[in-house]
Parts: C-alpha cells; sequence; structure tokens
C-alpha cells in the first residue's frame, strides 16, 4: 500500500495539471460562508482588494482607509473581494463489485473511481476548496489534505458486494460526488441520495462501468457469479439474455439519471474503457453548476 | 465388391458401424456443454432472467446432425467408396472390340476413342488379346493380338465419313472360338446388324456402349414452288429444340461466307423438321452446301450440286403478236418443258438482254436487226448459249444462205424439206442413236419420235463436226457451233408439233437438260448417270469437312446411282462427282434417308459411354468427415461462449455501429410524438430550461454530427467568454419540432436535400417573423462564389429557401452591426475564408455615416437570415473534452482563422440576443450629453 498511494498521487496530480483550477459556485453561501480563495466579483468579506467607494453614514471611522483618503477631499471605503469556500465530500464505492475489470488491460473499474475522485480532489483543493471522503475523512481545504486522502484511500478495505452511498461526514448544502457502479439494490442509493439531499447537499453521480457491462459480450452456458459470490445466476444460453439485460441496464441509467434530476443533482455514466479525463472534465462543469 | 448405386465399397464390412450412429445420437443428445463460471458484478440485473429456449441443455439437432454426419462421412470413407466401380471386366480369354465408325460416331469420338483405349489397356493388365475392328470398313479377317500391338493403333483409328454396312460380310468374317466383344454402336439402327449381333452372341458375352447424345442429319435441299425446302432428321426424338441451317457458298469475292440461314424446329416428339430458306437466285445459285450449325458430322453438311441452281432463260418469239392457237405456238412446249426447273424471261430481245440470261431461246426467228444483234453476239460471246428452233419463218428467209451467218451455226439450204407427208414419198424420219461425243450421248431416242418436216444444213466440210444429233437418214438436226465463249445451237424443226413429234417426248426435255438449258430434277434419276464415268472433285469426312479428291478414281453411273439411293460407301465416298456436264452430289443421308434407334435384342447389357470412369471416393470423404469435426470444434466452442475472445474485434466494430446508428432512430421517434406527448413535453423543457443554440438536422448523419460538435464548440467559448450560457447543443427537425424555443438555427444546406413541407414552411416563416435567426451555410466556399447556386448545395438552398420569407439580402457592409456586436470583425471565416455573407439589405441605402462616426445611423432590427458558405460548424467543432475536432489552414495562421470564426460565431449569437442593442450605441455620445445635462 505504501508504495501504491504515492502512485495514485501522482496520476491523478498529473491528470488535474490539465486543468485550470476548478472554482466551485457556493450557491448556499449566506449559511456556510467560509473563507476562501475565490473572489464573488463583489464587494465583501476576503483577502483581495475590490474597490474604493466614498464613505457613507454608518461607516465606522476604522473602516475609511486614510492614506486613499489622504489624497483627496473625501473619505474612501477600502472594500474587499468577498470569497467563499465549499465543502465537497467524495464517495467512492468500496464494494467488491467494483474490482471487476472484463479485459485485463483495463484498470478495475475502483481503480478508474478512485483516480477521478482523487484528481477531483486535486483541482477543489488547488482551487481552495475543502474536501473530504465520506466516512473516512472529514472536508478540510489545504495541500496535506490532498496527503491524508490519498492515504485513505489506498487504505480503503474492500466491503459488501455491492456498496451504498455513505452520507456521513458531509457538510449540510455542501456539494457531494458519489462514485459508483450503482449495481447495487437501488433502494441503498435512493436512500443515500435522499440523505444528502435533505442536508441540502448538490452533486455528480458518476457511474464507473466496464465496457463488458455495457456490452455483455457472452454466450453459452455460463454461471456468473457476483464479485463476492453472494449473487449466482446460471443461464445456458447468455446470448439470449443480451437484450434484456441491456434493456435492464438502460432503465437503471434512467432510474439513476431520474433520481438525480428529483433531487437537482447530475448523472453521468462512465467507461473505464474511455480516457478518464473526459468524466473529469464533466464533473468540473457539473461542479461548476453547468450542464 | 458391394455396390449401391453408382457407389462399391471395397471393404463393406466397416459399414456395419453405420449401425452405432443412433447409439451416437442417444449419447450425445443426453450430455449438453459444460458451463463456464464467470464473475460479473452485472448478474445483479440477471436475477430473475429465464432462458427463452429450454432445450439448450441438450446438444442442438444441428450440432448432433453435424457430428453424425461427420462420424458417419468417416465410416463410408474408411469403407472405401469407389465411384463407378469397374468390377465388370473381369472377363477373360480374347477381346473383340467393335466400333460402327460411321459418321455419326464422328460427334464424340474423342470418348470414343479414350473408351478403346481404355478396353485395350485394361486387357491388355488381364493378359487377354484383343482385336479392333471398324465396321465402315470392308469386311477383313479379324485378328487377336496382344493390347500392345493395338495400343498405338487405337489411337490412330479415325470414323468413316459412311454408315457401317456389311454386318453380314463381318459376321462371316469372324474367327472361331468364344471371345468376348463389346461393341460400340453409334445409336442408330442399321440395316442387318442382327446378324453379325446373333454371330457375336454365338461367340461369347457381347457388351454395348452407346451415347445418349442425340444424333442430327440433314436431308439435301429440294426445290419447292420457288423456294428452296431444307429437312433434318434426329434420334432419338425428345424435348423441342431448334437448330440453325446454314446455306454455304462464295460470295462475289470468292470466299465462303453464310449466305443464308433458316432455323429448324423439332416438336416434342417429332424426328423430323422442315423449313424453306427464300433466297433470291443469285445468292441461291452461289449455295454450295448446307450445313446444321454446331453438328461436326459428315450427316449434317449437305452438298449442293447443279439441281439447286436455277437458270435464267430468255424465250423470243418471230413477231409481234401472232394469235396463234395456244397448242399451236412454239412458245407452249418450251414453258411447260422449262417452268417448273427454271426462271422464264418473256419479253423482246433487247429487254431480255438486259436481264442477262443464261439462255436465250429464238423460236422460228429469222434475223435479228442492226442493234439487237450487235449485243446478241458480244451476249453469246460472253458466254451465253443461244438456242433456236426453226419454223416456216426461218425456212422462207435468206438468212444463212450464201453466207454463214454468226447466229446460226450452219448454213442453211432453201426451203427445207418435208418427208411422209399426204405429198411426199417416204415414211417420217426418226432419230439415230446419239453419236459419242455428242452432249446427249447416253440418251436413248423413244421409235416414236418422228420429223416430218425441216431445215436442211449445206454441206459444208465442218457440218459433221457441229451435227450433235442427226435423222436415222444422217441429216443433221441438232447443230452446234463455238462461238467465243459461248455457242449457238440450232434445232433444226420447229419448238411445237407441227414438223415433228420431239416436243412431244420425254426427249425433248431431257436435251434440254444435256443442253444445260433447263435444271436438272433434284434426284437424278439412275438413267441420267449411266454411261457415264463420274469422278469425285469433293470428298467429305466424317466430320463434315469438304478435301480434295485427289487420287480417287470415277465411279461408273450406275455405282453412283446406287450409292445416291442407298448411301455413300467405302468405295463411293460422300463429296460432289463430276459428269461430262453436271456436278452430282453424293451425301451421307438422302431426301428419303430415315434414322432409327438402334434396338438391341433382349440380354445384351447396354450401357452408357459418358461418365464411366472408376474414381475412389475415399479421400473426399475422409476429408469431409474431419472439416465437419473441425466445423463442429469451433461450433462446440461457440455454444459455450468460448469464442468470444476471438469475435471481440468483429463485435466492438459491430457495437460502434449500432450505438452510432441509435441516436438518429431515438432522435426520430421522438420527433414523431405529437404535441401532448410527454417526449414532447421533454423536448421543450430540455429547450428552454437555458438558452440552446440548435441546428436543423438534414438527414445526413455525417453533417448532423458536425453540426452538433460545432454547436457545442461555439456553446463552450460562450460559456467561457461572455454571459451566455448555452446548454447542450439540440437538433431540430424542422418538419415536426418546435422551433419557437430556439432563439438561433443552424441550417447547414447539404446536397439534394428535400424540399420542407408547406406546414414547415409555415412554421419557419413564423419563426423568422419573430425574432429567430436562421445561419445558412452551404459550406462550398471553397468551390464556389456564393449566390450563383452553381454547386449542388448553391441549388439546394435556393430550393428551401424560396418557400421562405425572406427580406432583400446584400453582401454585409463592413459597418453592419454584425461587426461590432461583442468583437470587432472585418471578415467572418469558417473553414473556408474570405466566402461573402449575405445579410438583410439596410432599409436605408442612401444614409451615410456622420461625420467623425465609424458608423452609418441605422437603427435597424435583427437580420432574420445569415446566408453564406464558410462552413462554419466544422471550424467551431470540439469534441466533449474540447479539443477542435478540424484541422482549419495551417499552423499558427488556422488556428487565428479558427479564434476569428469563433469570435463571428459569438458577434452572431450575441446579435440574435441582443438585438440592435450594438447598433443604439451610436446614440450614446447624445445620450449620455443629455445625461450631463
Amino acid at each position: 500500500m505504501t508504495t501504491a498511494a504515492p502512485d495514485l498521487r501522482t496520476r491523478a496530480e498529473a491528470l488535474g495539471q490539465s486543468l485550470p483550477p476548478l472554482l466551485a459556485e457556493a450557491e448556499m453561501l449566506a449559511s456556510t460562508v467560509m473563507m476562501g480563495e475565490h473572489g464573488r466579483r463583489r464587494a465583501g468579506l476576503g483577502d483581495e482588494f475590490w474597490q474604493y467607494r466614498p464613505a457613507h453614514q454608518g461607516d465606522s471611522a476604522r473602516m475609511i482607509d486614510w492614506r486613499r483618503s489622504a489624497r483627496s477631499d473625501a473619505h474612501f471605503v477600502r472594500e474587499r473581494e468577498w470569497q467563499a469556500a465549499q465543502s465537497v465530500t467524495i464517495w467512492i464505492d468500496p464494494a467488491k463489485s467494483m474490482a471487476f475489470t472484463g479485459d485485463r488491460a483495463r484498470p478495475p473499474k475502483s481503480d478508474r473511481a478512485r483516480l477521478l475522485g482523487l484528481a477531483l480532489a486535486v483541482l477543489l483543493l488547488r482551487g481552495g476548496e475543502r474536501v473530504g471522503l465520506a466516512g473516512l475523512a472529514s472536508p478540510r481545504a489545504g495541500r496535506a489534505q490532498l496527503l491524508r486522502l490519498a492515504e485513505r484511500l489506498a487504505a480503503e478495505a474492500a466491503g459488501a458486494d455491492y456498496g451504498a452511498p455513505e452520507t456521513e461526514g458531509m457538510v449540510s448544502h455542501g456539494r457531494a460526488v458519489f462514485l459508483s457502479d450503482f449495481l447495487g439494490d437501488l433502494k441503498a442509493i435512493e436512500a443515500g441520495l435522499a440523505r444528502a439531499a435533505d442536508r441540502g447537499v448538490k452533486g455528480v453521480l458518476i457511474q464507473v462501468l466496464d465496457p463488458a457491462e455495457e456490452e455483455f459480450p457472452f454466450d453459452g452456458r455460463t454461471i456468473f457469479d457476483s464479485m463476492g459470490g453472494t449473487l449466482t445466476h446460471e443461464t445456458r444460453q447468455a446470448g439470449d439474455l443480451r437484450a434484456r439485460y441491456l434493456a435492464r441496464l438502460a432503465e437503471r441509467k434512467e432510474r439513476l439519471a431520474a433520481l438525480a434530476r428529483a433531487v437537482g443533482w447530475h448523472f453521468t455514466t462512465h467507461h473505464t474503457g474511455a480516457p478518464a479525463q473526459g468524466a473529469l472534465l464533466w464533473a468540473y462543469m457539473a461542479l461548476q453548476g453547468g450542464r | 465388391m458391394f455396390t449401391l448405386g453408382p457407389l462399391g465399397f471395397a471393404t463393406p464390412w466397416l459399414l456395419v458401424a453405420l449401425v452405432a450412429l443412433p447409439i451416437l445420437w442417444l449419447l450425445l443428445r443426453a450430455v449438453p456443454p459444460a458451463p463456464i463460471r464467470r464473475r460479473f458484478p452485472g448478474v445483479a440485473l440477471l436475477l430473475g432472467l429465464k432462458d427463452e429456449e429450454v432445450e439448450a441443455d441438450k446438444t442442438p439437432w444441428w450440432l448432433l446432425l453435424l457430428r453424425t454426419i461427420a462420424v458417419g462421412a468417416l465410416i463410408l470413407g474408411f469403407a472405401g467408396p469407389v465411384l463407378n466401380p469397374e468390377d465388370r471386366g473381369a472377363g477373360s480369354g480374347p477381346l473383340l472390340i467393335a466400333v460402327d465408325g460411321g459418321w455419326a460416331d464422328a460427334r464424340d469420338w474423342p470418348e470414343r476413342q479414350a473408351r478403346i483405349e481404355a478396353l485395350v489397356e485394361e486387357a491388355g493388365s488381364r493378359g487377354r488379346p484383343v482385336a479392333l475392328v471398324r465396321l465402315s470398313d470392308p469386311p477383313d479377317q479379324v485378328a487377336f493380338q496382344t493390347a500392345e500391338a493395338w495400343a498405338g493403333r487405337a489411337a490412330g483409328l479415325a470414323p468413316q465419313a459412311w454408315a457401317p454396312g456389311d454386318f453380314a460380310g463381318w459376321a462371316a468374317a469372324l474367327p472361331e472360338g468364344g471371345f468376348e466383344t463389346v461393341w460400340l454402336s453409334d445409336g442408330l439402327a442399321h440395316e442387318g446388324r442382327e446378324d453379325l449381333v446373333a454371330a457375336l452372341r454365338s461367340r461369347g458375352d457381347l457388351r454395348v456402349t452407346e451415347t445418349a447424345r442425340p444424333v442430327l442429319a440433314l436431308h439435301p435441299a429440294a426445290h419447292a414452288e420457288g423456294q428452296v425446302t431444307v429437312a433434318a432428321s434426329r434420334v432419338p426424338a425428345g424435348a423441342p429444340v431448334s437448330v440453325d441451317v446454314l446455306a454455304q457458298g462464295p460470295d462475289p469475292s470468292g470466299v465462303e461466307r453464310d449466305l443464308g440461314r433458316v432455323t429448324l424446329n423439332f416438336e416434342a416428339g417429332a424426328t423430323r423438321a422442315e423449313a424453306a430458306i427464300d433466297l433470291p437466285p443469285e445468292l441461291r445459285n452461289r449455295i454450295t452446301r448446307f450445313v446444321l450449325e454446331g453438328a461436326r458430322t459428315a450427316g449434317a453438311v449437305s452438298l449442293a450440286d447443279d439441281s439447286l441452281k436455277r437458270r435464267k432463260i430468255a424465250l423470243v418469239r418471230s413477231g409481234a403478236d401472232q394469235e396463234t392457237l395456244q397448242l399451236l405456238s412454239p412458245m407452249h412446249y418450251l414453258r411447260q418443258a422449262l417452268a417448273p426447273t427454271a426462271d422464264l424471261i418473256e419479253a423482246n430481245l433487247a429487254d431480255s438482254l438486259l436481264a442477262s440470261p443464261d439462255v436465250v431461246i429464238l423460236a422460228d426467228v429469222a434475223d435479228v436487226s442492226g442493234p439487237e444483234r450487235a449485243s446478241l453476239t458480244e451476249w453469246v460471246q460472253k458466254g451465253g448459249l443461244l438456242l433456236r428452233f426453226a419454223g416456216p419463218v426461218l425456212a422462207a428467209s435468206d438468212v444463212s444462205r450464201i453466207e454463214e451467218d454468226p447466229l446460226l451455226p450452219v448454213r442453211l439450204r432453201e426451203g427445207g424439206r418435208t418427208v411422209g407427208g399426204a405429198m411426199s414419198w417416204g415414211e417420217p424420219k426418226t432419230l439415230a442413236p446419239f453419236p459419242e461425243g455428242s452432249p446427249f450421248f447416253g440418251l436413248v431416242p423413244p421409235a416414236d419420235v418422228v420429223v416430218r418436216q425441216q431445215v436442211l444444213a449445206q454441206p459444208d466440210p465442218d457440218l459433221a463436226e457441229r451435227t450433235i444429233a442427226a435423222l436415222d437418214d444422217g441429216t443433221p438436226l441438232v447443230t452446234r457451233k463455238v462461238m467465243g465463249a459461248g455457242q449457238v445451237v440450232l434445232v433444226h424443226v420447229t419448238a411445237n408439233a407441227e414438223w415433228s413429234s420431239l416436243p412431244l417426248s420425254g426427249l425433248f426435255v431431257q436435251m434440254l437438260e444435256r443442253l444445260a438449258v433447263s435444271t436438272k430434277p433434284a434426284t437424278p434419276e439412275a438413267g441420267d448417270l449411266a454411261g457415264q464415268t463420274w469422278s469425285p472433285e469433293v470428298v467429305l469426312d466424317a466430320w463434315g469437312q469438304t478435301g480434295d479428291a485427289g487420287e480417287l478414281p470415277g465411279v461408273e453411273g450406275e455405282v453412283l446411282a446406287r450409292a445416291i439411293a442407298e448411301g455413300p460407301t467405302a468405295a463411293t465416298p460422300p463429296g460432289l462427282y463430276a459428269g461430262a456436264d453436271r456436278r452430282v452430289a453424293l451425301n451421307v443421308v438422302g431426301a428419303e434417308t430415315v434414322l432409327e434407334p438402334a434396338v438391341w435384342p433382349a440380354g445384351v447389357p447396354v450401357d452408357r459411354l459418358e461418365a464411366r470412369a472408376a474414381r475412389p471416393l475415399k479421400g473426399e470423404f475422409l476429408t469431409l468427415g474431419t472439416v465437419l469435426l473441425l466445423l463442429d470444434v469451433l461450433a462446440a466452442l461457440w455454444l459455450a461462449g468460448r469464442l468470444r475472445g476471438i469475435l471481440r474485434g468483429a463485435t466492438a466494430v459491430l457495437a460502434v455501429v449500432v450505438v452510432s446508428g441509435a441516436p438518429q432512430g431515438a432522435r426520430a421517434q421522438d420527433a414523431a410524438a405529437p404535441p401532448p406527448d410527454p417526449k414532447a413535453e421533454e423536448f421543450a423543457l430540455e429547450a428552454t430550461s437555458a438558452v440552446v443554440l440548435a441546428y436543423v438536422l438534414t438527414g445526413d448523419p455525417k453533417v448532423d454530427e458536425m453540426s452538433r460538435a460545432g454547436l457545442l464548440g461555439l456553446s463552450d467559448k460562450l460559456w467561457q467568454r461572455t454571459s451566455v450560457e448555452p446548454m447542450m447543443p439540440m437538433g431540430v427537425n424542422i418538419e415536426t419540432d418546435e422551433l419557437a424555443f430556439f432563439p438561433f438555427l443552424y441550417w447547414p444546406v447539404v446536397a439534394g436535400a428535400t424540399q420542407p413541407s408547406d406546414a414547415a414552411y409555415a412554421k419557419l416563416n413564423q419563426y423568422l417573423r419573430t425574432g429567430g435567426m436562421i445561419l445558412f451555410d452551404t459550406r462550398d466556399a471553397d468551390l464556389a462564389g456564393f449566390g450563383g447556386g452553381t454547386t449542388p448545395e448553391g441549388q439546394a438552398l435556393q430550393i428551401i429557401a424560396s418557400g421562405l420569407d425572406i427580406p432583400p439580402l446584400e453582401p454585409m457592409p463592413p459597418d453592419h452591426v454584425l461587426t461590432r456586436t461583442f468583437y470587432l470583425l472585418q471578415d467572418f471565416p469558417g473553414r473556408h475564408q474570405g466566402g461573402q455573407v449575405w445579410v438583410e439589405a439596410s432599409p436605408d441605402a442612401e444614409a451615410q455615416a456622420a461625420e467623425g462616426m465609424p458608423f452609418r445611423n441605422l437603427n435597424d432590427g435583427v437580420t432574420p437570415v445569415v446566408i453564406g458558405g464558410n462552413d462554419w460548424a466544422s471550424a467551431w467543432a470540439t469534441d466533449d473534452v474540447g479539443v477542435p475536432l478540424v484541422q482549419i489552414g495551417r499552423g499558427f495562421a488556422g488556428e487565428q482563422q479558427r479564434e476569428i470564426s469563433y469570435r463571428f460565431g459569438i458577434n452572431l449569437i450575441m446579435h440574435v440576443l441582443t438585438g440592435n442593442y450594438k447598433s443604439d450605441q451610436v446614440h450614446v455620445p447624445a445620450l449620455l450629453e443629455r445625461l450631463g445635462q
């Protein structure tokens, strides 16, 4: 694990390098005001200079910028830019099903999910956001947090067959990223999303799937086992099941998308066969509040 | 050897193993293919799915069948199968091989020869003595020799052009002692064959080999009512068939050509077919032979002799219109004699000569006047035959009294003579036998032909030489004189029965024939041929090829007559025989010849010539079994799903195709939905939740995809650089989708685009009137300047725009508001640069820019259409990650062009969204001034 952790971190940083710092939109700023590095393009609390304005009545004397005022007849107040930071909680499915890969040349889904999660964390941390791992690390800012996250991710032990979203440690009105294959019980996923939505959390669902799961490239007499071995299905003609399997998968995606829409989240499906950059970019846009 | 139909088996006991096949079937059927265990997280979605095919737990039937056939093929293969096993040649003792060797064998002689060689070789391998006889030869001693001695001779054997004949002679020539006979028959019945069959069967086994191919034979052509009729026979009578008959002969330059062609149609079951060839006499007289097309035997060739030729004969009489009785007219007997076999011309002499007749007959014409005389003389000297008959006019005239007239063979005495009349002594004269050297030699004058009156020739020195027929008292009756290439003949009596009974007799006709005046009848009578020696000029071989007769001896007329009646023999091979004055064709098949299939006595085994070679099939069966077993391996792998790895590449390609094809179909389904449909609602929601750029779906997937990518790229740039934050671009079907949601439509015009429906036009016009903008992009600025309609896209645009409510247009003026809505621009490149862009013409064309102002004061609205061909979508296009899709220009200049094209796009969207706001900016100074006050 000691070798895996720095490796994962280097790769994640490399991936994050190609994007500008992620500026998360702090929608519910009023209640979770945190000092951060991003200006709100308006006067407020922050470190950066915003503008001088003539002093009104009611401005306390210590607000007046005497250096500026001394250059003219009027009194001026120095305003700073309003800055805010966002708490982002990332949940990466630790279940055994994520260890699946349909091809030896492809990384397992868990690998890709962790890479995506950490890259997102790199970007967010660089943008000054506070990033945490659901159930593992509470949101904090700073570069040290990155090391901590990488360590926690690498140390993660395999859990159940299929994972359910973890909402522990989520900050109210913050942001959340769920990375999973979402193949397990839909009720657990629904419940997790509902819990998050109840706290006013907005975020994204990224479904990480192996291409084999999209194509169902199987034929003949086959016994399918789940990764943990808890579920078994035997068929005599796997090829005959393909159409119905694909229909069910499509239905599952539909349900997830509908769920996401209902609570104002974003949903996408990412395949381990495709480059990670696309998914990262999408998550970047989605967290920005874009499409 | 055990045989099953045409199959024999070397080791038949192995076939017992076939009994095991049903057991194998049952065993295999019970064992299903082993399952594979796979780890697969998607199993959660599979739970509860039932297999559709219940039977799949057993081996599928086709796999069973495959395996059974494979094992069956292996068993059969090891049993040593042989096709057409040759186990009938196991006899012993001498072997006689008899070949008919007639013309009918020529059509498949190579097969016969191969068969003969095979028989000789086989006999040689068994050490049997062999004799080989060709029955078309004259009977000869049959000598058995070793097979080696025959091997070379068999290869040199060729068929003869005549049919086998002397079977009785052959039967007599057979040696004593038992031997086996193989008879290669030509399939035709021949007279007297029973004798030989009986003789051969008495010596030992007789086997007959025949061919199934039909025999075709062509009968000699005949004249019938001015046409040439040809007939052909066939054996056996079978299905309807059509054969072409070619009439061949030299053309004027002497080259052999097909002069005519006629198709003979054999009815089903008919053995004979006839047809007529209608040819002009000039062509007909050239025909030398008739050939059945495609049949290469002597029987399919019929040589044409003189009997086909019809001569043109001019009949000229003295005086213009003698009102004599029909039977007294000298013309009557000539007409009767000549009309059936010649073409007659009856006109005056000058007109007749223009028709270039072969013969001119002057019946009792005394003198021929000046110009006619000259042309007639010239015609005779060029080879014409002038035949003159005497009569009262000639007898009373002075012609050829003192001097010999050039157009008469002899000088004539005045008045002639009358014998045997009421006023004279003596009996009417009969004819003397024709002297040797006369053209009439061989004809027998009937005793009842008498001459009562005639003109007399002066006894000149060459009279005897010129006389070719005389009366029994020696007075010349017919005289002849050669004149140039032609001849002049005078018959010293009239052409009617007035002076003699000659015209009433058959001799008259025969004499005319001998003089080559009339044509001979189709089949020469024996009597016609008798007395002459006929020398062969041209002979036919068995394949119907003509050859030079060479040194062949002449044939007596009687022999030739018999050959013509009974068919050619070795002594009289078929061909053309020349006599003194005519040529006679001896054809293989006569006019009356009837072809009949050979009938063999019961008990004589008859087999076919074709496909006789024994062929071991062991290799084929074993290969088939092995290939099937290999197939079985593949099929078993496939059934178990283990072929997947090999086929994955192919599947991936297929998946790409399916996925890329899918959105189109889904889109179309959405579009077809009626308005209250939830899909339409979804469409509306998607389009109105934020600003959405839209493109018109053209139906061309590549163009649509490029439009989508282009608008995606432009949306990204808008999002990054401006306060416009568009959602994902949408494709719009102008026929079915609501357009009102979109401020901007990008419409790539493809070649051959169909015109929108009236409803769509109504919708589009409404859209344009209510503030929408359409950017038409013909994407052809690299090919042609816009507006000419010279490119297919330009023409398509003209068609589409014809129904749109488009205001007057002008090329975008340099101060148009589009040049400054966001960026300041001078040109508007897309993938192509420099194409003209057209916008709505400014309402006030006369407006001038105010002093110091860069723009005219045109407070106009938003142009509803922008038309150009710069292919902007390609320049804007990016993939989902933001990487440009299309190479623009070269290097940095290209990137600069792409940047400008983005700026044009941003300006365009700004113009659409802000309307004339930027245009109003010209008022800013005035407004500020007013504010200041």
